[in-house]
């Protein structure tokens, strides 16, 4: 398909193209960053169809993606040792991101290819199991090991490494962490209506941004679906020319020969077109890739602001658990409370149960300090370390996007260059009739 | 039996037709003033333009010596109707015209007029078509802007055709057309209605009847014409569903680059690639709506007017079917002996001859006719490609200035090294 590289796609950079023929990321340039990558090579470099029952005993088709890893450096004996390969599927991708986002919750994880074909211009398969959706299927799950591996704090995960090199295991392995758990709970507190009562206003600005890039790329995406769509109509009615040129050619004895030949060239034309959205197909992967991180980032931002809720509700629980206690204390009552009626109609209740009562408000009191504190700590922490990968997110976002739009640029332009071509060769023949 | 025959070759009788005494001084035998003698039939025209096939645009090597120009439509109401005349300007320097210069304004009924007089007149030549009285397609009103200016160009194709032609140029019908400055009296003259219904009512039993042996010449031809006709209206559709296809993508694309001048704005870095973008994508758009407008002014109206020649083909091979039929069913009363012999002797040698006409004024006019047809085609499909060309061209130049903005180097230097 796209193996040997586009022509046209313009002179070589100073430095090797950080996106590789396929349109993926060129895993030998990713530079500074590229921690497991400096130490081993990894690629997704085949997919193959299986069939096998599953638990209701339906025979299920999949396809599996092979993910080869080497290791750059010579082992201890000094020889380049043999690379790994694993077998894959795209739900196991799912699973590794699932477990990645709930143990890095203030990282903007990269994003998965799309499990469905959206912004499908009419030509372009919906189905999954159409060989060009595997393709470029294949490179973004490439894309996504390779910025995983590439990222400073993801690349030292040990489920990670295993997800790479460990073909058997490995699902039980993931369970045994016990993400699933956490995932539930965080699904069912996200969706939750909460109100923070400080939240963090950079955060909120990053969360409103991630809102209006989603629906920009979005928009975007969907106007490009319909003018590809538009643009293939209009070259493949060209191709009828050819063969009515063909056929009137046979009653003209002057002008047949420049008709037929212009006509071969208007053939050339009309067949140009699926080639050049083809291509184009990389480009709207590179903007559906940034389009789902900006759902990252929103989780990210979401993610602190349940953290701060959940603060503010420790802190909440907190002084009231203190005010107890000053009642308790001092037997004056400042707030309406259920015990201070009962004192007042049935009359004090004896010292040991207030020693026992006092005693337990103490415990909960120095326990709620604790959850406050560290509830604060995990809230700082999430913030800062949010706060600087969003930073490296949004420069990665700049390069990435600024490239793609430059390989968009020089697309037309090779697409211009072959209308030229081709109609100034149709014109040749004209001239001939 | 109406006595009045329609001849093939007017000029012989042309003065039978017309009863105004001013054009009497125009007799068959007046000279023209570069020297040359007035063409009495295509066919003697023939020898001349073979010998000028060779070269590119023959039709401008022989003198044109008149000149017609269509325009200024205007609006004229009246309690009955409305209609639009246009301005029908003559430069000429032929000795037939009294002077150099005419200005007259003419509707498009008096078009009409004038065509179906030179039909009527010369049966077997081809008179180019005129625009259609209504365009069907979608609600065009007929007092549209764009409706009058395509009609107005094709009115002056028209009248252009007829001046190029070596023998319907000299037509005294197309001299009152564009000198008269009242088409009323011309208009009353000619063969009645009644003589009209008649000869179509001959014509309707001779097709009927059907040729006992129509020459192979006429027969390759009406294939071809079939053949031709089928192809060009092909070519035509498909021109038209391209225009259709170009319209829509261009709507598009007024959408699609809005998206990107919106994004543009929420972003820093950003914003400028993404403005380049959009623009480019704007600038683009425009250019395609001026490449759809050139499409539909040059290549559309021409393969259209071809469309209609198609027809106009078919009526003339039909009316040559015509003359041979009616020569045939008099020598065949002649032959049998049936009826009367008095003067049918003559009468069948009479339109013997007028076969003859009809079939070499044919020969000749064709000839013409395929060679006007392979410049004109020829110039419109040269035409579109050049523009194609042109349009790519300047998109390129549109999105080459966009590279080289945000890489900061020269790319057609690159390009050239890399021998794009």
């Amino acid at each position: 398909m796209a193996e040997d590289g586009q022509e046209d796609s313009g002179s070589p950079l100073s430095e090797p193209d950080r996106i590789a023929p396929d349109g993926g990321l060129n895993s030998a340039v990713l530079g500074e960053g590229s921690r497991l990558l400096r130490r081993m090579e990894i690629c997704v470099s085949e997919a193959e169809k299986r069939s096998c029952r599953n638990a209701v005993s339906m025979l299920e088709t999949f396809t599996v993606y092979l993910i080869e890893t080497r290791p750059l450096e010579p082992t201890a004996d000094g020889r380049n040792s043999s690379p790994d390969s694993v077998w894959r599927r795209y739900s196991e991708f799912e699973l590794l991101r699932n477990y990645l986002i709930i143990s890095y919750p203030y990282i903007v994880m990269p994003p998965l290819p799309e499990k469905r074909a959206e912004f499908v211009w009419h030509k372009l398969s919906a189905d999954n199991m159409d060989p060009d959706f595997v393709e470029r299927r294949r490179v973004g799950l490439e894309n996504f090991l390779l910025r995983v591996a590439s990222h400073s704090v993801l690349s030292n995960d040990k489920i990670l490494h295993h997800f790479l090199t460990k073909e058997q295991g490995w699902k039980d392995l993931v369970h045994e962490t016990g993400f699933q758990a956490k995932a539930d709970s965080r699904l069912r507190a996200l969706n939750a209506i909460f109100r923070v009562r400080s939240p963090n206003k950079h955060l909120m600005e990053v969360k409103h941004y991630s809102d209006e890039l989603q629906s920009y790329t979005s928009q975007l995406l969907r106007a490009r679906t319909r003018v590809a769509d538009r643009l293939y109509a209009v070259y493949k009615v060209h191709g009828n020319y050819g063969r009515i040129f063909s056929e009137w050619s046979v009653i003209e004895k002057e002008m047949g020969d420049g008709l037929q030949s212009a006509g071969h060239h208007i053939d050339a034309y009309a067949a140009s077109i699926d080639d050049i959205l083809e291509e184009e197909e990389h480009y709207a992967d590179q903007l559906k890739e940034y389009l789902f991180y900006a759902e990252a980032l929103r989780a990210v931002c979401r993610k602190h602001e349940l953290t701060q809720f959940e603060l503010e509700m420790a802190s909440q629980d907190l002084i009231s658990k203190k005010q107890q206690r000053e009642e308790l204390a001092t037997g004056i009552v400042r707030t309406f409370s259920f015990k201070g009626i009962t004192n007042k109609i049935f009359g004090q209740e004896a010292p040991e149960q207030r020693e026992a009562r006092l005693n337990l408000l103490e415990e909960l009191t120095s326990e709620g300090e604790e959850a406050v504190k560290e509830k604060t700590a995990e809230c700082d922490e999430h913030a800062e370390r949010a706060v600087t990968d969003i930073l490296q997110f949004k420069e990665q976002k700049d390069k990435d996007l600024q490239e793609a739009l430059i390989s968009y640029a020089l697309m037309q332009i090779s697409m211009c260059k072959k209308g030229i071509q081709v109609w100034s060769n149709a014109r040749e023949c004209f001239l001939k009739m | 039996m109406s006595g009045h025959t329609v001849p093939a070759d007017i000029s012989d009788h042309m003065l039978d037709l017309d009863e105004d005494e001013d054009l009497e001084v125009y007799s068959k035998n007046t000279t023209l003033a570069d020297g040359g003698t007035m063409p009495n039939s295509p066919g003697s025209m023939v020898n001349q333009y073979q010998l000028e096939e060779d070269e590119e645009d023959h039709q401008d090597v022989k003198t044109k010596d008149i000149f017609v120009c269509v325009d200024n439509p205007e609006s004229h109401i009246t309690a009955i109707e409305t209609f639009i005349t246009y301005r029908v300007v003559t430069k000429t320097s032929r000795s037939e015209f009294d002077s150099s210069e005419y200005e007259v304004h003419r509707r498009y009924q008096d078009f009409v007029w004038l065509r179906s007089r030179l039909e009527e007149n010369y049966p077997t030549l081809i008179v180019h078509p005129l625009p259609e009285k209504f365009v069907m397609k979608g609600m065009v009103e007929r007092f549209n802007d764009d409706f009058i200016e395509t009609r107005r160009k094709a009115l002056h194709r028209f009248l252009n055709k007829i001046c190029e032609h070596p023998v319907l140029s000299y037509s005294q019908h197309f001299k009152a057309f564009l000198t008269a400055q009242d088409l009323g009296p011309y208009k009353k003259q000619g063969p009645g209605f009644l003589s009209r219904m008649g000869e179509t009512m001959r014509a309707v039993a001779i097709s009927v009847r059907g040729l006992r042996t129509k020459p192979e010449e006429f027969t390759v031809m009406q294939e071809y014409i079939d053949h031709f006709s089928t192809k060009i209206c092909s070519v035509d559709k498909v021109t038209q569903r391209i225009i259709k296809e170009q319209k829509e993508y261009m709507d598009e694309l007024k959408q699609y680059s809005p998206s990107y001048l919106q994004w543009a704005e929420l972003e820093e870095e950003l914003a400028e690639p993404l403005k380049g973008v959009g623009n480019c994508i704007e600038r683009c758009s425009k250019e395609t709506e001026d490449q759809i407008q050139h499409l539909s002014e040059v290549l559309l109206p021409t393969l259209h007017e071809y469309v209609l020649c198609a027809d106009t083909l078919k009526a003339v091979m039909r009316r040559r079917d015509n003359i041979q039929a009616e020569y045939e069913v008099k020598n065949e009363a002649l032959v049998s002996r049936r009826v009367e012999q008095e003067g049918l002797q003559e009468e069948v040698e009479d339109l013997a001859g007028r076969v003859e006409q009809a079939n070499s004024a044919l020969r000749g006019d064709w000839t013409l006719w395929r060679n006007v047809m392979r410049t004109d085609l020829k110039s419109a499909f040269v035409s579109a490609a050049d523009r194609n060309v042109e349009y790519y061209e300047k998109c390129l130049a549109v999105w080459e200035s966009f590279l080289l903005s945000q890489r900061g180097e020269s790319v057609e230097q690159t390009d050239w090294e890399h021998g794009s």
